[in-house]
């Protein structure tokens, strides 16, 4: 099967490849997983006061498509307010890519990662409030 | 009405299943069905032979591999193990497999053969018990949700398993 060029430059050139501090207290993290093809997909933010993305890096360990979506996230993310990036939907990613039916699913991988790191960075920053 | 998969090889459906019975009733049915047998038989009896050999065929090849076998007792629950609307995984195993997988391609990187056969070592390990736990879970506790939680580690481990043996293969070439 063929990739498209997108998907082509982003598994040749990822962006954003990478790990944050996990210990820093603007840094989230989100982890998934697909077991039909075993892919797995780290995602991590640092988000700041106001709210904001500031840095996103990655790590995937799966096919083209899988890598793909994730270093293209990573891009979408940075500057983006948390609610924005909760928001995005796979559908989009999806659409950036041009990834076949049968790849859709790496692009909902890379939806469920933003959103576990989401959900995690609220987490933390609420612990530190109620500290 | 169609049998199920265990009923077709005269198995109740369980995890922990007699694998002798299942070869024996699996080669008895593979040689009443053989196209051999049917060349003198009418069409429709030929087609007929031929959708039971490949159905047992199948049914075969699913009970048989343990990770299948469990996805295919939570199919008729009718759970599915890998669907891909559900990412959700335990923190903690996906730390040790992306882990696994660095440790992977460092080992690749490096065609270090004796890394590799420790990996692939801690593979059957992990694989061993996790088949353990799954006895437990399918037919002791009948406890679906974890079973599938297992299942799908399972068949995590199994595709690192492939691509642990893939590496050695392509060294040893």
């Amino acid at each position: 099967m063929a990739y498209s060029d997108k998907v082509l430059d982003h598994y040749e050139n990822p962006r954003n490849v990478g790990s944050l501090d996990k210990n820093d207290p603007n840094v989230g993290t989100g982890m998934v997983g697909a077991p039909a093809c075993g892919d797995v997909m780290k995602l991590m933010i640092k988000v700041n006061d106001a709210g904001i993305i500031e840095d996103a890096k990655f790590k995937t360990y799966g096919c083209g498509s899988a890598i793909a979506s994730s270093s293209l996230v990573t891009e979408w993310l940075k500057g983006k307010t948390v609610d924005e990036a909760y928001a995005i939907k796979n559908s989009a990613i999806a659409e950036e890519l041009a990834l076949p039916p049968v790849k859709i699913h790496c692009s909902v991988l890379a939806e469920d990662a933003i959103k576990a790191a989401v959900a995690d960075i609220k987490a933390k920053k609420l612990a530190k409030v109620a500290a | 009405m169609s049998l199920n998969y265990f009923e077709l090889f005269g198995l109740n459906p369980a995890f922990n299943i007699d694998l002798t019975a299942l070869e024996n009733n699996y080669r008895k049915i593979q040689s009443t069905s053989h196209p051999d047998r049917f060349v003198t038989a009418l069409p429709a009896e030929k087609l007929q032979s031929m959708q039971i050999a490949t159905t047992a065929n199948e049914a075969y090849q699913t009970l048989k591999t343990p990770a299948l076998r469990a996805s295919y007792l939570l199919s008729l629950q009718g759970i599915s193990a890998t669907a891909e609307t559900n990412t959700n995984m335990p923190a903690n195993f996906l730390m040790q497999q992306l882990e696994w997988r660095e440790n992977l391609e460092d080992a690749k990187a490096e065609k270090n053969m004796g890394m590799l056969e420790s990996l692939l070592a801690e593979m059957q390990v992990e694989a061993k018990n996790l088949q353990a736990d799954l006895v437990d879970l399918f037919d002791t506790k009948k406890d679906s949700a974890m079973a599938m939680e297992a299942t799908r580690k399972l068949i995590f481990i199994d595709k690192v398993y492939a691509d642990i043996n893939k590496a050695i293969e392509q060294i040893e070439n």
